[in-house]
């Protein structure tokens, strides 16, 4: 029997307006309970929606990067159901004719690029949040619940994918190709922690060509819980047929502390959203031209700065994968390139180094007390053998800590390095005369010995000697050759 | 056009209504009879014809991304039949 | 002392402008009629006294200070209570909403207070504008001033009799499938429907969205013209409300109707209509004949199929906007400790909404639902297409149609209430013209056993200026006179 696994996507993206779908109330995240709310959003009698403009505009914006058709003339359906996060018991969404449809994105797993066939781009209105009172704080077993709708009314995108996905690995590449591509766009905080950006997976297993039955995964609250869940159920169902049992076809809950999912227990049964056209609202009919221009402004997306930088830059797949997967990173190594260094060098160190600094002390790229410049200039250091590129991890860490430029603290700490083969012809004299047993070593072909000799060659010139002149200037004294 | 108990039921529990038995069997027999009239329409040829869901011409009507204020959170939750410390409180869900 | 409170709205606007009466004067004197007659004819749920003694007090401070209180300062009027007022309930004849106090106001009460009216209460009406009697009320029925047995109609039935008996020279009601036109028919005063999308929908509390309408309710047309002018017009609050100049409503009240053509709509002017409606039709359409306007009848098959589409379209609309109304952020909520909040929503709506509501809501519920949506909504879509190409074609032969409001006069508390197939008949003749979206208006034609008949005039969408202009010149030829007696039949 041969096994393949089937995966499909739906994502809600919070779109990133100052205000919010349907009304003017401030978009922004926290905030105490109900400060951000108006008769519009609390679905007070008699209010009415109004269509947010960029809320639009964003949502094209997504579409146009997934290479989607815009629908030339799309409507906002009501989707009835009862909640008590809902403020008006329907949600303002979109069902039969979205936004956009028929798009697609590659996503580069190395050895081989998978086409996640994009099905739809629409736009919908979030729901308020419930904080539930109880012992454990979640919804099982909570006494009464508290609803806050700040986020209520807040613009959604909702994506949704074919069942093109073939592995966890794949969902979980095309989830982070998703969110870079959002924070290019600038549409989205994307932040899956915070529920900016959030995630529900339909998984099924084909056995011999034939689709299996799908269950849908919710509550996986970041990439590495949707790789962990979607690798668990695939596991899960492919034992089941093992045993030569069936799948039923139900929604699971992902329990990330347990690391399994389980079926979930809800009395809200009923799922006929009884779609009907929204009469509060008229049609949208984006202009082409106004299509044209989204389309025409948009930046360069990651996938194609990433093929860039492996071309133009020459760097490798994976540098230039984490190069790329974030956009302010990304950013920082093009300026960093304007120093006129070797970018391989540079994006070395950007993707070394420095990345791991701003990991430890918790600082976004944003703020890296490094400059582009500055880092052009650590590079050049180096390039000219002024410093070694050991003593450069050294000065890289204190232009961090401290914010002075490279040059400015070599400068200041006399780190220059010791390249001149006169200069160093006296001190590998010196230590090949302090050193007679390790220098008979080495004319004897020990290997060891140069390295000792080395070190000793590091230590008189205080880590100053250029490597390899040293290295060159031993050998040559010892065994007579480069 | 005969409508069941079990439909009467049904849609009492999309639209979140409590029904008496007498209400169920009231409201079973009205709707059979206000459905069975509107059924006529079911007689019209509509092959072609589109649905008006709009009488208006209008389309693309759009508000700009600027920020008004918001309630204040008495005015927000002063109609509220239950509310603690700014928050809406309703009955366990599940 | 000038008898105010039989005065239309224009002249007692003029009466405080000149100073001839106070403000004040003027609140007071309604005050008192209404304190005299709500005992019998019950138009309000809450009068605004203190409010309205206040508002009028101000007003003369204005018009003392030289400041401009607006063009129809210290005038008086009722609001239905389905519009928004803020600070003062708003019940929607519920018990869902009977402590319910809006934090806003509805852009039509905006408007009305912005040219200086003073209200003087919230009207009653069926619960949720559902019904066409006013006795779906949870505060108890409207009794209509011509005859305390019988109904004033509905769903603005309290705004009508209010306006009939002297209770406001002017009021505002809302219409969805006639709820201004067949009170208004009913009780012998004129009442509009204006264009879908001429006057903001934003604080109109829903019913069926792409059906409702605010309008005027008023004595004279040239008041119906004047209260139009203040309410209609551009509202970035609703997506639906159409952007444009307004013409000059009153200015283009001439009186001048000679050459225009009138079409008789035969479905709505013969089966199942009383023999006295139809025989006051009759001599009004004459009437209109000899004012120069050419009269034929014309035959527009598909309303005959336009009383089943809006009652698949209006409920299944209503059953989603009072999907709101679940006892969480606002109105009514069940007593006593809810099992979870599933148990609480199915008693809160259970008990906060009455049995036509109810129904309503079931029935709408139903006709979305799957398996049934394409029968029954999108059916009933389609033939709104049929009427919107129907009513089309016949303004490229005819200026105006016209028919009789409502196939009768008003009928007896308690005749129609226990059978709502017949009541849903009462609005035969107005349906159409919400399901088209085109403007209608109703005028007192005469009587029929002493009872009101009402005169329809429907017009080409935004063509509000020629419906009333020819309501004007009819109103002129025909000499409406009579006043209700508020007596008992017996």
């Amino acid at each position: 029997m041969k096994y393949e696994t089937i995966i499909g996507l739906e994502i809600h993206a919070e779109l990133s307006t100052d205000s919010k779908m349907f009304c003017g109330c401030s978009a922004l995240f926290g905030g105490k309970p109900n400060t951000n709310t108006c008769p519009v959003c609390l679905g007070h009698p008699g209010s009415l929606p109004v269509a947010n403009r960029t809320a639009i505009e964003y949502t094209i914006m997504l579409a146009l990067a997934l290479n989607c058709r815009i629908t030339p003339r799309s409507v906002f359906h009501r989707k009835n159901y009862f909640y008590p996060d809902m403020p008006k018991n329907f949600q303002i969404s979109q069902y039969d004719i979205p936004l956009s449809s028929s798009g697609y994105i590659d996503v580069d797993m190395g050895d081989h690029v998978r086409r996640v066939g994009i099905t739809r781009v629409h736009l919908e209105e979030d729901t308020g949040k419930s904080i539930h009172i109880g012992e454990s704080g979640r919804i099982h077993g909570a006494d009464y619940s508290l609803e806050d709708f700040n986020r209520a009314g807040i613009p959604l995108a909702e994506i949704v994918t074919e069942p093109d996905i073939r592995s966890p690995e794949e969902a979980r590449a095309f989830m982070q190709l998703l969110r870079a591509t959002l924070e290019y766009l600038d549409i989205s905080d994307c932040k899956m922690e915070e529920g900016s950006l959030r995630c529900d997976a339909n998984i099924s297993v084909a056995v011999d060509g034939e689709l299996g039955t799908k269950v849908e995964i919710k509550n996986m609250n970041s990439f590495r819980a949707l790789f962990r869940a979607l690798s668990y159920e695939e596991e899960r169902q492919r034992h089941v047929l093992d045993q030569g049992g069936g799948l039923i076809q139900e929604t699971r809950h992902w329990d990330d502390a347990a690391g399994k999912t389980h079926p979930l227990r809800s009395k809200e049964e009923a799922f006929d959203y009884r779609y009907f056209p929204e009469p509060d609202l008229v049609s949208v009919e984006p202009d082409p031209e106004w299509v044209e221009r989204l389309r025409g402004n948009l930046p360069e997306l990651p996938q194609e700065r990433f093929h860039r930088f492996i071309e133009q830059f020459g760097l490798t797949r994976d540098i230039a994968s984490m190069m790329t997967g974030e956009k302010a990173l990304a950013g920082y190594f093009e300026k960093t390139v304007e120093s006129g260094q070797d970018p391989k060098e540079l994006a070395k160190w950007v993707a070394g180094d420095l990345s791991a600094m701003l990991r430890e002390a918790v600082v976004p790229i944003q703020s890296c007390p490094v400059t582009p410049a500055g880092l052009g200039e650590l590079v050049g250091l180096v390039d000219r053998k002024v410093i070694s590129g050991k003593m450069a991890k050294d000065v890289l860490r204190e232009a961090f800590e401290t914010g002075r430029g490279p040059e400015q603290i070599v400068d200041e700490k006399g780190l220059f390095q010791i390249a001149d083969a006169r200069e160093l012809e006296v001190v590998v004299a010196e230590i090949i005369a302090e050193n007679p047993s390790a220098a008979d070593d080495m004319r004897n072909g020990k290997e060891q010995a140069l390295k000792f000799l080395m070190g000793q060659v590091m230590k008189k010139t205080r880590g100053k000697a250029n490597p390899e002149v040293a290295s060159r200037l031993l050998k040559q004294k010892l065994i007579g050759k480069d | 056009m005969a409508i069941s108990i079990e439909d009467v039921e049904h849609v009492a529990k999309l639209a979140r209504l409590k029904l008496t038995d007498e209400e169920k069997e009231t409201y079973r027999r009205q709707l059979s009879d206000v459905l069975e009239h509107a059924r006529r329409i079911s007689e019209v040829d509509t092959s072609d014809v589109p649905p008006t869901s709009h009488t208006l011409p209008l389309r693309n009507v759009f508000r700009d991304d600027d920020v008004k204020p918001s309630l204040s959170v008495e005015d927000a939750t002063g109609n509220a039949p239950w509310a603690v410390e700014g928050a809406f409180k309703v009955p366990r869900i599940l | 002392m000038v008898d105010v409170i039989n005065q239309d709205a224009l002249s007692i606007a003029e009466l405080i402008k000149t100073r001839e009466m106070s403000a004040l004067g003027v609140t007071q004197a309604f005050l008192e009629r209404i304190d005299k007659t709500e005992p019998k004819v019950r138009a309000y749920i809450n009068v605004a006294r203190e409010l309205a003694l206040a508002r009028a007090r101000e007003i003369d401070t204005e018009l003392a200070d030289g400041v401009d209180a607006g063009v129809f300062g210290g005038v008086p009027i009722a609001v239905k209570d389905v519009l928004t007022t803020r600070g003062f309930p708003t019940t929607c004849g519920s018990r869902m909403l009977e402590s319910f106090v809006p934090v806003y106001d509805a852009t039509a009460v905006e408007r009305i207070s912005r040219a200086g009216t003073v209200m003087l209460g919230k009207a009653n009406m069926d619960e949720f504008a559902m019904g066409s009697s006013t006795e779906n009320s949870y505060f108890g029925p409207t009794m209509n001033p011509w005859d305390l047995d019988r109904v004033p109609g509905g769903s603005s039935g309290g705004s009508a009799a209010a306006v009939a008996a002297g209770e406001a020279p002017w009021a505002l009601g809302s219409d969805t499938g006639g709820s201004i036109r067949q009170p208004a028919s009913l009780c012998g005063i004129v009442g509009l429907k204006p264009t879908y999308g001429l006057v903001s929908r934003y604080g109109l509390v829903a019913f069926a969205s792409s059906l409702d309408q605010v309008g005027p309710m008023t004595r004279t047309v040239r008041d119906c013209a004047a209260l139009l002018g203040v309410i209609a017009g551009y509202d970035p609050m609703d997506s639906t409300s159409i952007p444009g100049e307004l013409p000059d409503y009153l200015g283009g009240l001439t009186g001048e109707v000679k050459g225009l053509k009138a079409g008789v709509v035969r479905e709505l002017s013969s089966e199942g209509i009383d023999p006295g409606v139809k025989e006051r039709f009759g001599e009004t359409v004459a009437l209109l004949e000899g004012l120069g306007v050419t009269c034929e009848e014309v035959s527009l098959p598909s309303f005959s199929y336009g009383l089943s589409a809006y009652y698949i379209i209006a409920p299944a609309e209503a059953s989603s906007n009072l999907a709101r109304f679940d006892g969480v952020r606002y109105g009514y909520r069940a007593p006593g400790e809810s099992e979870d909040v599933w148990e609480m929503y199915d008693s809160t709506r259970a008990e906060g909404f009455g049995g036509e509501v109810k129904r309503r809501i079931m029935l709408g519920t139903y006709a979305l639902s799957a398996g049934y949506y394409d029968a029954y909504y999108a059916q009933a879509q389609k033939i709104r297409t049929l009427i919107v190409r129907d009513y089309g074609r016949a303004w490229e032969r005819y200026d105006v149609l016209v028919s009789p409001t409502s196939p009768s006069t008003a009928f007896k508390l308690g005749e129609k209430i226990d059978d709502p197939l017949t009541m849903y008949l009462s609005d035969v003749c107005t349906i159409p013209v919400n399901l088209a979206g085109i403007p209608a208006l109703s005028l007192p034609c005469g009587l029929s056993e002493g009872l009101p008949v009402g005169f329809q005039v429907m017009g080409p969408p935004l063509e509000e200026e020629k419906v009333l202009n020819i309501a004007y010149a009819l109103e002129q030829a025909i000499g409406f006179e009579a006043r209700p007696g508020l007596q008992h039949e017996r």
